[in-house]
């Protein structure tokens, strides 16, 4: 696979063209804006939870094809994890993108289609294309949680 | 075809014109690869490569003059002396200043822009006071005003610009009035390569009683520049971006300006005499210049302007004109390609947008394709908002690029659609 084809995937390009779980979650009880001020994108992210399983996500935004499209198939991913499942699955994403998987532990939650953003890892300048839907989804989260400690 | 080729049916095409396959020889880095692909370096507006001369004029001053100046008796002081003030020199001389203790030595166009802010901006702005910037600033030439019009409680008006990228002039006639201090605009636009009226924005400023600043970062490396001739207060520039070092600027002041400036960063060389109860500065320039400044970046300048003029602005300028339609029109048959900035008077400044890619991917898909493009809101946020972009494509032109390169750009970008469509 060229290099090209391999950062290009064509699920990648599917989910850039017709993003999925795009638009505003009106009920939403977590919700957080990201901003990646080099490049322009921005990202919402809305999450409405269910006793700590994500219930409903969805994010609204713009960007380039590689953000547009994790945060679309983060989204896809991510509909009825549990909240740990969600950090886990964070934490082996990025380990991905960066280049630094480390092989199969069958403890953790498999990528499943999140492999497919492999090909990031050659791109370091594009590492913040692919995690920025992530880390905002993670800020959304942990507002919530900020919220549930002063209770 | 390979770009050696080209560059000769380019020379032949312009008689008496520059040949880019000799100046190519000029610059090391041009005969690279990237990705495996010979490189088309299109991002210049950025920075721009360095000739060979300036190169061995780094090398040279640390290899037998280094030492620090303005100080020492050793010879090696006097020559390091000698050599960064001979830059001053020429500075005077590439700007058409009246005198060379005019040329303020700085690290770049955004500490001179800062400098004359943080000074003159200080002394002479009292709170309702305005000073004006333009819609197609850098953010370089409207953060050192937004910090100090808020300090002085001053205001802080822009010039708007049209579609096409040219500023409202009749607009600019309305915003000036008595309480007009500074007017800071760009000589020419880093995004969309409008080359502004400058000489007339000088004049009705001034007819206002206002001083005016010129942020020349992208003019000087494409147009002569005469300051006696434009009648600007201030002019600054970036070494790096005319083919020499980085890391050394240019701020042209009046003289009278800087006599009664007050003073910028405290320390060394700015001053003539200290004693814990009083300190008296330094003349200017000199009581600009705290600090061992950037000595080797500031002598390799001189050797830059000097292979500047030796190919000849006029030649330069009508190269990349030349080079410059021929990528508009090679661009404009790009399907779903719109070109941002389209002022009759323009450098070799392209941005553009593609339907449904957005330029980071534009970018990625280029540089593996060994072409060199520049693509986010280029520090300049505010101008993106009036188009209401997020972000554009830039490619940017020097007089050592080939037609064969903007073929190549457009070939990448044949293969950026594919990839998309």
């Amino acid at each position: 696979m060229s290099d090209l084809s391999a950062l290009y995937q064509e699920v990648i390009l599917d989910h850039n063209r017709r993003p999925r779980n795009f638009g505003v979650l009106e009920d939403a009880d977590h919700q957080s804006e990201g901003f990646n001020p080099l490049c322009g994108d921005r990202v919402s992210v809305y999450v409405k939870l269910n006793d700590s399983i994500v219930e409903q996500i969805s994010f609204r935004g713009s960007g380039c094809a590689i953000s547009m499209a994790s945060a679309s198939i983060m989204t896809e991913s991510l509909k009825g994890r549990k909240l740990e499942e969600v950090e886990a699955l964070f934490e082996r994403f990025h380990q991905l993108v960066t280049g630094n998987l480390e092989s199969q532990d069958l403890s953790e939650p498999d990528l499943g289609k999140l492999v497919v953003f492999e090909g990031v890892s050659r791109y370091p300048v594009r590492v913040k294309c692919a995690t920025l839907t992530w880390h905002t989804l993670r800020a959304a989260l942990d507002k919530r949680n900020e919220v549930v400690s002063t209770e | 075809m390979s770009i050696s080729t080209t560059a000769r049916n380019n020379s032949r095409r312009v008689p008496g014109g520059l040949n880019p396959e000799d100046i190519r020889r000029d610059f090391p880095i041009l005969s690279r690869k990237v990705h495996g692909k010979p490189l088309a370096y299109l991002d210049n507006a950025a920075t721009s490569q360095k000739p060979q001369q300036v190169i061995d004029a780094v090398s040279r001053y640390y290899s037998r003059s280094n030492a620090n100046i303005q100080r020492g008796v050793h010879l090696l002081s006097v020559r390091a002396t000698d050599a960064y003030e001979a830059t001053r020199e020429r500075t005077q001389k590439f700007l058409n200043a009246a005198r060379a203790e005019e040329i303020v030595f700085v690290r770049s166009t955004t500490e001179a822009i800062n400098l004359v802010a943080q000074t003159s901006g200080r002394s002479i702005l009292d709170p309702g006071d305005e000073v004006i910037v333009s819609q197609m600033e850098h953010h370089s030439n409207i953060v050192p005003w937004q910090m100090i019009c808020q300090e002085r409680r001053a205001r802080l008006r822009v010039i708007p610009v049209s579609g096409q990228g040219e500023l409202y002039l009749d607009e600019y006639e309305k915003l000036l009035n008595h309480r007009t201090r500074i007017v800071a605009v760009t000589h020419v636009s880093n995004v969309l390569g409008t080359i502004n009226p400058v000489r007339k924005l000088v004049e009705m400023a001034h007819r206002h009683g206002a001083l005016v600043l010129l942020d020349g970062a992208q003019a000087v490396p494409h147009v002569k520049v005469d300051v006696q001739e434009l009648d600007c207060d201030f002019y600054c520039f970036s070494g790096h971006k005319i083919y020499g070092p980085t890391g050394v600027g240019i701020l042209y002041g009046k003289w009278n300006h800087l006599e009664s400036m007050p003073p910028y960063q405290g320390g060394g060389e700015m001053i003539r005499s200290v004693s814990f109860e009083k300190t008296t500065y330094n003349e200017p320039p000199h009581k600009f210049e705290g600090g061992t400044p950037n000595i080797a970046g500031g002598v390799a300048l001189a050797a830059a302007l000097d292979y500047l003029e030796n190919l000849g602005l006029d030649r330069v300028a009508a190269y990349e004109n030349e080079l410059l339609e021929y990528a508009t029109s090679r661009l404009s048959q790009v399907p779903g390609l719109r070109l941002i900035g389209t002022a009759p008077s323009k450098a070799a400044v392209i941005s553009f947008v593609l339907d449904e890619v957005h330029p980071h991917d534009m970018g990625t898909i280029l540089d593996l394709e060994g072409v060199a493009i520049r693509t986010g809101h280029h520090c300049a946020q505010p101008l993106m908002d009036f188009y209401g972009l997020p972000a554009t494509a830039r490619a940017s032109l020097a007089f050592y690029n080939t037609r064969e390169e903007i073929d190549a750009l457009c070939r990448g970008l044949g293969k950026v659609i594919e990839v998309f469509e």
